[in-house]
């Protein structure tokens, strides 16, 4: 199932807004923070996980998406919130601990839930695998539409929840794909020290479900074999599992210094960054010239600093709102 | 069903077991809002290893009565996606003590989800989950723990001590949008093959209705003394109350019935009424229930204690297998008694 133009195009929009989206954010998040790096400080407090790299994973799956279907994400939230359709601005003054945020401020950047889209992330790893499942039976018992999407890192598969849940879908025939995002790092832990197998998508056969490899870091690819699988999913014929490999361009956090990675390794996954190879695809496959690209590129900056500025602009909560909330 | 309605009219009476009456709220809910069911392990064909689900799965199928596999990390965490995408489900952790492989889905989504999403994600999850010991059933089966869930915000937290008081908090814990945690001891279940205390077994309406959270029921009056509990400590508490009115002691008797939200203020006028105060617990003494309620009269108002407040509560041990050292651990009528003499 290959994407259209239009689609590749809305892709490739969506990876750029989400590139500008974290390098602002990456700047924003250092302002306070210097000369001396204190956490706590500036107008963005707390980690920090960038999502540079792995635009492809958000694009690729959520291209399929409708604002119906369900994304449970994970602790490096903002690619994948922003291809689902998360209201941008909220999520920047929720980031930002703003009164406009999604929550008020009350979540922060670990904790994203936009239920006009059906999105939620966690801090958690492999935390969204269950509540995916059941999210997926619950459109199922209501005879409703959609298809429930849980993304986890590569790290995620080595929790005992990956095995419950891909268990549990599988033994409902819920409509629930479940997406590694395979970055090679479990903060400083490479997958090859951490993991038995080194394609986790092998582990399907233990679940009786479908399992794909998808290399290379391709939205184009992630699109083809998500289409499959949603389709499936969509039909009624249960679960997939995905595995995709991707990257990470920058720290697990912001203050991370990386002395972990070998020498080298950065420059190489900058040198396929996904962001340019797609732009040259789209110029030499369909034509795209220059001032489409640049025009296409202009709004999404757009839509990052309005963001931008909305959070700047928003006010603090109260600090009494702490005690709102904690009860429907 | 038939026979029982006939028995029921001449003596205008109708006694359920905490199990009964569980089953009975559920189905009830069950019959009127599509959007409840019920998963766990066991309590599909088999009704519940406690009783509390018999029934349901031959009046609703087997899509609303889910048997699950043995997996409480998924299934819990599948109560609370499927909760957040309009469903209300019911979900059973057999024994509490099972807390420890599924407390993630818990305590980190199913009670703050609500919260990080600044109230606009509800999660209307019942767990239901049995508490409590008495039958050698050693340290990982026989667990309060009201003090873990009550401790941690976001859920609310129900411990019925009798039939009554069974329906209707499981009526209204069914409709809250909020989670609730709802710990019925095994010692009040009714079942057969466990020792059960026959006063749990008490009138239970047929027609459906709910008991408010946080109003604790003051189910026996006194003046000399309040004894304060929940679930098979308040059966403790009225055994000692009877004891001590042999001595001529009037105890008053508090069945907290939620411990979130928690009644202070019926055990705060209680204590001002009676200048007294023992609180029973059988979940573990220290960084608990017993030293919450106290501590909840002492910040209020200290001077209402005529005498040092006594705690009964579980001491700080596993809970042991030999029945004679978990009797001697257990909170017990003589105990309360005794906590008495200390302070008359």
């Amino acid at each position: 199932m290959l994407p259209t133009y239009e689609q590749k195009l809305w892709m490739y929009e969506h990876m750029l807004i989400s590139r500008y989206f974290e390098e602002q954010i990456e700047q924003i998040y250092l302002e306070g923070k210097t000369p001396v790096f204190n956490m706590a400080n500036g107008p963005i407090p707390g980690e920090m996980h960038l999502s540079n790299g792995q635009e492809p994973t958000a694009v690729g799956i959520c291209a399929h998406l409708t604002p119906e279907d369900i994304v449970t994400a994970t602790h490096r939230p903002h690619h994948q919130a922003i291809a689902k359709g998360v209201d941008l601005n909220k999520m920047t003054a929720e980031i930002f601990g703003k009164k406009t945020g999604l929550s008020g401020g009350r979540g922060g950047h670990m904790h994203i839930f936009d239920p006009a889209v059906n999105f939620a992330c966690s801090g958690i790893i492999a935390q969204g695998l269950g509540p995916a499942v059941g999210a997926a039976l619950s459109r199922k018992m209501q005879g409703k539409e959609g298809v429930a999407v849980a993304y986890m890192g590569e790290g995620a598969a080595n929790q005992g929840a990956f095995h419950e849940a891909l268990n549990l879908a599988s033994v409902w025939k819920v409509p629930v794909i479940f997406v590694i995002e395979d970055n090679a790092w479990g903060i400083s832990v490479a997958k090859a020290e951490s993991t038995a197998v080194g394609d986790n998508s092998l582990r399907a056969v233990g679940y009786g479900m479908p399992g794909h490899m998808i290399p290379g870091n391709d939205p184009i690819a992630i699109f083809d074999v998500a289409g499959e699988a949603i389709a499936r999913a969509r039909r009624g014929e249960g679960p997939t599992l995905i595995e995709i490999e991707t990257s990470r361009l920058a720290g697990h956090f912001m203050g991370d210094a990386e002395g972990y990675r070998p020498a080298g390794e950065l420059d190489s996954l900058k040198a396929v960054d996904p962001i340019p190879t797609m732009r040259n695809r789209l110029a030499t496959e369909h034509g795209l010239t220059t001032s489409e690209d640049e025009a296409i590129a202009g709004r999404a900056r757009k839509k990052v600093d309005d963001a931008i500025k909305f959070a700047r602009e928003s006010a603090d909560p109260a600090p009494e709102e702490a005690f709102e909330k904690v009860f429907a | 069903m038939a026979s029982e309605a006939a028995a029921v009219a001449t003596s205008n009476e109708r006694k359920l077991t905490i199990a009964r009456a569980m089953a009975e709220a559920t189905a009830q809910e069950m019959r009127t809002d599509p959007t409840v069911f019920v998963m766990g392990e066991d309590i599909a064909k088999l009704g519940g290893v406690f009783g509390n689900t018999r029934g349901l799965l031959e009046e609703f199928g087997k899509q609303r009565v889910r048997d699950t596999p043995i997996s409480e990390t998924a299934f819990m965490g599948a109560a609370v996606g499927a909760a957040s995408d309009g469903m209300r489900p019911i979900v059973e952790l057999m024994f509490v003590d099972f807390f420890g492989v599924c407390f993630d889905a818990i305590y980190n989504s199913m009670a703050k989800n609500c919260y990080f999403s600044g109230g606009e994600v509800k999660v209307p999850v019942v767990l239901m989950t049995s508490t409590g010991g008495g039958y050698s059933d050693a340290g990982q089966h026989s667990q309060c723990l009201y003090g873990t869930f009550a401790h941690l915000p976001g859920m609310k937290v129900v411990c019925p001590s009798n039939a009554y008081d069974a329906k209707g908090l499981m009526t209204t814990a069914i409709r809250d949008d909020n989670p609730v945690i709802y710990m019925y001891h095994k010692g009040l279940q009714g079942m057969g093959w466990l020792g059960t205390e026959p006063l749990a077994n008490v009138h239970t309406p047929e027609d459906t209705y709910e008991i408010p959270f946080g109003e604790a029921a003051i189910v026996r009056q006194g003046t000399d003394v309040t004894l304060v509990g929940c679930a098979m400590g308040v059966h403790n508490a009225l055994k000692a109350a009877d004891k001590l009115a042999e001595k001529g002691v009037s105890a008053e008797v508090v069945d907290l019935r939620t411990l979130v939200p928690l009644d202070r203020d019926t055990v705060f006028n209680s204590v001002a009424k009676t200048g007294k105060l023992i609180v029973v617990d059988e979940d573990y003494q220290s960084y608990g229930l017993t030293g919450e309620i106290i501590a909840s009269i002492a910040e209020r108002d200290v001077s209402v204690l005529k005498a040092s407040p006594q705690r009964v509560a579980y001491p700080d041990v596993p809970i042991p297998f030999a029945r004679v050292m978990e009797q001697h651990c257990l909170p017990n009528p003589d105990k309360i008694v005794a906590a008495y003499e200390k302070i008359a």
